[in-house]
C-alpha cells in the first residue's frame, strides 16, 4: 500500500513537472478548454432533466424525479417512429445525393480543359455553400410559391396543374434533396478534385496507348480510384445519420404542420416540444435518446474507418 | 494536343453542357432574387417571380433602407461576426498550436476532450437552460457570440496544418532563446497565414449566417441579427411591412413581397461581393484540410 501511494505521488509529481516544463503551451490551451467545459461539458450534466418532471421555476434541484416516465411518454406516442424514420431516411437521401453529384461534377471538372472556364465554374458552384438556410428559404419561395413561383409558372405554361407545394408533403423529400445538392455538391467536389489530382498520369497514358477512350478511362481508372475516399466519406456521414439537419429543415419547413409527415426530424421535434409545449423533460429525454443512438453509430463507424484506414478517422 | 475521336468529343460536349447548366442553376436563385427585389409590388403579385422585372421599381429598397431596424440588425451582425471571429481565432489558434507540438505530453488527452464533444452532447434543453437560467446571457449580444467561439473541427484542421510546418524553423528560434509564445507568434502563425485565413473565414461565415441562437435566446428587436430578420419575414410577410413602417398606416400597396427580397439582397450582399476575392482561399484551405485531415 505504501508503495502504491508512492507511485501515485510520483505520478502527480510527474504531471506537475510536465505542466511546469511546458507551462506556456498549457496556458495556451486554457481558454479553449474553458469554452469547451462551459458550453459542452456543463450541458452534459443537464441530461438529468430527462429524468425530471422539470419545472423551470423550481429548477434542477426542486423538480420532481420521475425516472423513465419521460421516455415512456415519448416511446408510447405515435411520433417517435415517424421522426426517427424521417431523420434516417432524409439523411440517407442526402448522403447519396451529395456524394453522387459531387463525384459526377468532379469527374466533369477534371476532364474539361480551359483553365479560365474551369476556375469560373468551380467558383460558381461552390458559392451556394456559403449562403445561410434562411436565405435559401427565401430563394425557395420564389420557386415554389403557389402564387407566382417559378416552378408553378412553368407547370402552367406547360398546360399542367399547378401544385401547392407547401401543403404537399410527398413532394418534400425530393425538394429537400434537390436543394441539398444545389447547396453542397460544388463544395463536395473539392475533396474529389484533390484526390483526382493525385492520380498518376502514367495510368492514363498507358490506357491511351492501349486505345482507351475518355469514357473508358473514367470508368476503369478514375472512378475505381475514388472508391476508398467515397467509402470513408459515406462511413463518416453514416455516423451522423441520427442527427437531423435542424438548420436546414427548420429554415425551410418551419412550423408548417402540413409537411411534418415527411419532414419532421428528431431535432425539429425536440425544438417543438421545448418551445411550443414547454415540455423540458420530454424534450430532454428525446435529445438523450438521439445522443446515445448517435454516439453508438459514430463509435461503430469510426471503428470501421480505423480498421480500414488508420490515417483517415477524424481523431 | 491529343487526337480525339468522335465519341470523346461528344462526351466532352456533354460535360461542358452539364457543368454549364449546373453552374447556371447555382446562379439562377440569386438572379431571381435581385430581379424580384427591384420589381414593382403590383406586378410581382400579378405576374409572379421572373428573371427580368417587367416594371422596375426601387420602392422596396427605399422602404427598408428608410427604416432604422435594418441598420440595427446590420450593426448586430457585424459586431457578432467581427468580435466572434477575433475571439475564435485567438482561442482556436492557441489550443491548436499547443496540441500540435509533439513534445506536449498531454496533447492526446486534450484532443480527446475536444473530440468527445463531437461524439456526445447534452442536447438542446440543457444548452438552453445553461444560457438562459444559469449564465443569464439571453437578450445580450454574448448569447450570439460565446457559444460559437470554439469549433473542435477547426481546431483539428489547424493542428494538422501546424504539424506540417518544418520543425527546424521553430528549433532554430528556440536556440536563439525564444519561448513557446514567441515561436508561435513570430514563426508558426506567420507561416500558417493561408490556413489561418481559411479557418477565420469559416468562423466569420458561420457567425454571419447564424440565426438559431437568436431564435432561442433573443427577444429584444434591437438585438436581432440579419438572418433572424430573414427568418421572421419568411414566417410572416406582414413583418416586412411593420418593419418598413412601424406606424400601422396602410398605404395603397406596401411592397411586402419585394421588401423581403430586398432585405435578403442586403443580407447576402457582403458575402456575394467578397466571394470572388475570398474563394481562392477557401478552395486552397479546403484542399489542405481535406487532404491532411
Amino acid at each position: 500500500m505504501n508503495r502504491k501511494r508512492k507511485t501515485f505521488a510520483g505520478t502527480v509529481q510527474a504531471v506537475f513537472r510536465e505542466l511546469a516544463v511546458n507551462k506556456y503551451l498549457y496556458l495556451l490551451t486554457l481558454p479553449g478548454l474553458l469554452f469547451v467545459l462551459i458550453f459542452n461539458y456543463v450541458p452534459m450534466l443537464g441530461i438529468y432533466v430527462a429524468f425530471l418532471n422539470f419545472n423551470p421555476i423550481k429548477g434542477l434541484t426542486g423538480s420532481e424525479f420521475v425516472g423513465f416516465r419521460n421516455f415512456e411518454f415519448f416511446f408510447s406516442g405515435l411520433d417517435w417512429p415517424i421522426v426517427t424514420w424521417n431523420t434516417i431516411y432524409l439523411n440517407l437521401l442526402f448522403i447519396a445525393g451529395e456524394i453522387l453529384s459531387a463525384i459526377a461534377l468532379a469527374v466533369i471538372l477534371n476532364e474539361i480543359g480551359g483553365k479560365w472556364f474551369k476556375r469560373l465554374t468551380q467558383s460558381v458552384i461552390i458559392l451556394p455553400f456559403f449562403i445561410s438556410w434562411a436565405v435559401v428559404s427565401i430563394f425557395m419561395i420564389a420557386f415554389l410559391s403557389s402564387d407566382g413561383g417559378l416552378v408553378n409558372k412553368a407547370l402552367e405554361a406547360a398546360g399542367l396543374q399547378a401544385v401547392n407545394f407547401y401543403s404537399t408533403p410527398e413532394a418534400w423529400p425530393g425538394i429537400l434533396i434537390a436543394i441539398r445538392i444545389w447547396k453542397s455538391a460544388g463544395y463536395g467536389t473539392i475533396i474529389y478534385l484533390a484526390a483526382m489530382a493525385g492520380i498518376n498520369n502514367d495510368l492514363y497514358e498507358s490506357a491511351k496507348i492501349d486505345g482507351a477512350n475518355r469514357l473508358q478511362m473514367i470508368r476503369y481508372i478514375t472512378l475505381p480510384l475514388m472508391k476508398s475516399i467515397t467509402f470513408l466519406l459515406v462511413l463518416l456521414a453514416l455516423g451522423r445519420v441520427f442527427y437531423g439537419d435542424f438548420g436546414m429543415i427548420y429554415a425551410l419547413v418551419g412550423d408548417n404542420s402540413f409537411l411534418y409527415p415527411t419532414t419532421d426530424v428528431i431535432d425539429t421535434f425536440v425544438y417543438r416540444s421545448l418551445r411550443t409545449l414547454g415540455d423540458f423533460g420530454m424534450a430532454s429525454a428525446i435529445g438523450l435518446y438521439q445522443s446515445v443512438m448517435g454516439l453508438v453509430l459514430i463509435l461503430i463507424t469510426n471503428r470501421i474507418v480505423k480498421i480500414y484506414d488508420k490515417e483517415a478517422s477524424i481523431y | 494536343m491529343k487526337t480525339r475521336n468522335a465519341s470523346d468529343s461528344l462526351l466532352l460536349g456533354i460535360f461542358y453542357f452539364v457543368i454549364t447548366l449546373f453552374a447556371a442553376l447555382c446562379l439562377l436563385p440569386f438572379l431571381l432574387l435581385i430581379s424580384s427585389s427591384v420589381t414593382d409590388e403590383l406586378s410581382l403579385i400579378r405576374n409572379g417571380y421572373g428573371l427580368l422585372p417587367p416594371k422596375p421599381s426601387l420602392e422596396a429598397y427605399k422602404l427598408i433602407l428608410g427604416s432604422a431596424s435594418i441598420y440595427k440588425s446590420y450593426a448586430v451582425t457585424l459586431i457578432v461576426t467581427v468580435v466572434g471571429t477575433a475571439i475564435s481565432m485567438l482561442v482556436t489558434s492557441g489550443i491548436a498550436y499547443a496540441i500540435s507540438e509533439r513534445r506536449l505530453k498531454y496533447a492526446g488527452v486534450i484532443s480527446f476532450i475536444l473530440y468527445l464533444t463531437i461524439l456526445f452532447n447534452g442536447g438542446l434543453v440543457a444548452y438552453y437552460l445553461l444560457i438562459v437560467k444559469y449564465l443569464h446571457l439571453n437578450d445580450t449580444i454574448w448569447a450570439l457570440i460565446l457559444p460559437g467561439v470554439l469549433s473542435p473541427y477547426y481546431v483539428f484542421m489547424l493542428r494538422n496544418f501546424f504539424r506540417t510546418v518544418p520543425e527546424s524553423l521553430a528549433e532554430s528560434a528556440r536556440i536563439d532563446g525564444a519561448n513557446d509564445w514567441t515561436v508561435m507568434l513570430r514563426i508558426i502563425l506567420p507561416v500558417s497565414l493561408p490556413a489561418m485565413s481559411t479557418i477565420g473565414l469559416f468562423y466569420a461565415i458561420g457567425f454571419w449566417n447564424e440565426w438559431f441562437r437568436a431564435l432561442l435566446f433573443i427577444e429584444k428587436p434591437d438585438l436581432y441579427p440579419l438572418q433572424y430578420i430573414i427568418m421572421a419575414i419568411i414566417r410572416n410577410v406582414e413583418f416586412a411591412s411593420t418593419m418598413v413602417n412601424g406606424n400601422q398606416q396602410v398605404a395603397a400597396v406596401v411592397p411586402a413581397l419585394s421588401a423581403r427580397m430586398a432585405t435578403t439582397v442586403v443580407t447576402i450582399g457582403p458575402i456575394v461581393f467578397l466571394y470572388p476575392f475570398l474563394q481562392r482561399y477557401f478552395i486552397r484551405g479546403l484542399v489542405m484540410g481535406a487532404v491532411k485531415g
